[in-house]
């Protein structure tokens, strides 16, 4: 007696990947340095958000040649990004046997109102969320992991601190409130209310939570450990450094040893230039990805 | 005699599944992420997660000899999935397995990706009341057992449970589940010859 696509099965997947680190990839090659750099995941793209946020243009669902060879280069499991809203893509990337979907504001939304029914497939879903009512929406929704937005391709990890907080800050609430007051807190955060009621008995999220959007430096991945992260999605910060390999170790080492300073400081050491980075307040409201489906 | 204190390796993976339940099982768990921490504890686990990025983990901060030492030791050590593939004697795409302390081969990813990874009802004739519901995600196979070693359970005729001596092995994940019986039959190996009872006696 098998049973495949339980949410046990997808959530594991997830359990698997904690305290590592998933980097973003556009290239075989790149996702074999990723894996030998110690990477739990790589997420297969065509552009990485950089790019995106400067050039502009429809950013969708990467080739499916491209997907594939980047599944053919590595042992580790491949993720791949779809456009909120974009169900077909995501059959698309089911059918091509991906690990994992993230359906992502990084992308440009292919549906302004309503996100994919993640139940509907057998892949697991990640999703991005700027707040704990978001989270929930997206859980109810099937997603089987977060991550926290953050602002993908800024190399700033400002967003990326308020979204972990807000979460952090929601569940404590919860778990603090008399349960004659969740259902009223469910309506406030537009959440389904049996997972308000879920919250306020674990204290934690049912579903891993990754942090995501601005991490570009190994102080930066352990500051969102320490923080609650079970662990770091790291975009542009890799392949737009001076370094790659070099920074993708450190990374994968600070964010093991996040309490660690002595590592931390050790690793941190001639990684050669960061990314550069984008301040978030000098960025128009509308070129921000984070408020893209919500 | 105090509660054995169980080091799990907390490199990466889903440690803190196996902290959650060998505190419930009533022992008392420690995070292990430097080598010289193994030193104060009676047990080690070695968790799921991504056996690359452990192996490159633990080779970096010198583990591999300090592991291997434990083992000999005669303490119980227990790999979940990617610690069973660090444990293995033969991995089969790499020839050698990272530590070699128990005497299989396994295949890594061999059921396939993340789609193929599925829930089995197993049995298992050394835990009593009834099947165990197990979890296997991307799970490797062992296709081959020597014979020092015991096997405790199979699926689809392959061996997924194990054990050496002092060395349990499976390539699924008790720990996901609320079924603590792996965990409890862990706790008890005492070893044919060295093992937890033995050394939490000492001083």
């Amino acid at each position: 007696m098998e049973r495949y696509a339980t949410i046990p099965v997808k959530t594991g997947l997830a359990e698997m990947l904690k305290g590592g680190v998933i980097m973003d990839v556009t290239t075989a090659d790149q996702a074999k340095i990723a894996e030998d750099a110690g990477a739990v995941s790589v997420m297969a793209l065509e552009r990485v958000p950089a790019d995106i946020r400067a050039q502009g243009g429809v950013a969708r669902m990467t080739d499916p040649t491209i997907i594939e060879a980047i599944m053919k280069a590595v042992t580790i499991p491949v993720m791949a990004k779809v456009r909120i809203g974009h169900f077909v893509e995501a059959q698309i990337l089911e059918a091509l046997g991906i690990d994992y979907i993230d359906e992502s504001e990084v992308l440009t939304p292919a549906d302004e109102k309503f996100h994919i029914n993640k139940w509907n497939f057998k892949a697991p879903f990640v999703c991005g969320a700027t707040d704990l009512g978001e989270a929930l929406r997206r859980i109810g929704e099937g997603a089987a992991m977060i991550r926290t937005k953050g602002e993908a391709g800024t190399g700033n990890v400002v967003e990326a601190v308020r979204h972990m907080r807000a979460i952090s800050d929601g569940i404590a609430r919860i778990a603090s409130l008399p349960s004659e007051e969740l259902m009223t807190e469910a309506k406030n955060l537009g959440a389904p209310y049996e997972l308000v009621t879920l919250i306020h008995e674990k204290k934690k999220l049912p579903v891993v939570n990754f942090s995501a959007g601005g991490i570009a430096t190994p102080a930066d991945a352990a500051m969102m450990m320490q923080l609650g992260a079970d662990g770091v999605f790291v975009g542009s910060g890799i392949f737009k450094s001076e370094n790659p390999s070099r920074r993708a170790q450190a990374i994968v080492k600070a964010v093991t040893h996040c309490h660690n300073p002595d590592i931390i400081a050790e690793v941190s050491k001639s990684l050669g230039d960061a990314m550069a980075g984008l301040e978030i307040s000098k960025l128009e409201r509308n070129s921000l990805l984070q408020h893209r489906g919500n | 005699m105090g509660k054995p204190l169980i080091g799990i390796l907390a490199l990466q993976g889903d440690f803190r599944e196996h902290r959650i339940m060998i505190d419930r099982c009533g022992a008392a768990a420690r995070d292990i992420r430097l080598p010289r921490q193994l030193e104060e504890v009676d047990g080690l686990i070695m968790p799921g997660g991504e056996s690359t990025t452990m192996t490159k983990l633990m080779i970096e901060y010198g583990f591999v000899d300090e592991v291997r030492r434990f083992c000999a030791s005669g303490r119980p050590v227990f790999g979940t999935c990617a610690g069973a593939i660090l444990l293995a004697d033969r991995v089969r795409e790499n020839g050698r397995g990272l530590l070699g302390v128990i005497d299989i081969a396994v295949v890594r990813n061999a059921y396939g990706r993340q789609l193929a990874s599925r829930e089995a009802a197993l049995t298992i004739a050394a835990l009593d009341n009834g099947p165990f519901r197990a979890i296997f995600i991307r799970a490797p196979m062992i296709d081959e057992a020597g014979p020092p070693v015991e096997i405790l359970s199979r699926y689809q005729g392959a061996p997924v449970l194990v054990r050496q001596n002092n060395i349990l092995v499976a390539t699924f994940h008790p720990e996901l589940t609320d079924d603590a019986r792996v965990h409890e039959y862990f706790l008890s190996m005492n070893g044919r010859d060295k093992g937890l009872q033995q050394h939490d006696s000492f001083p």
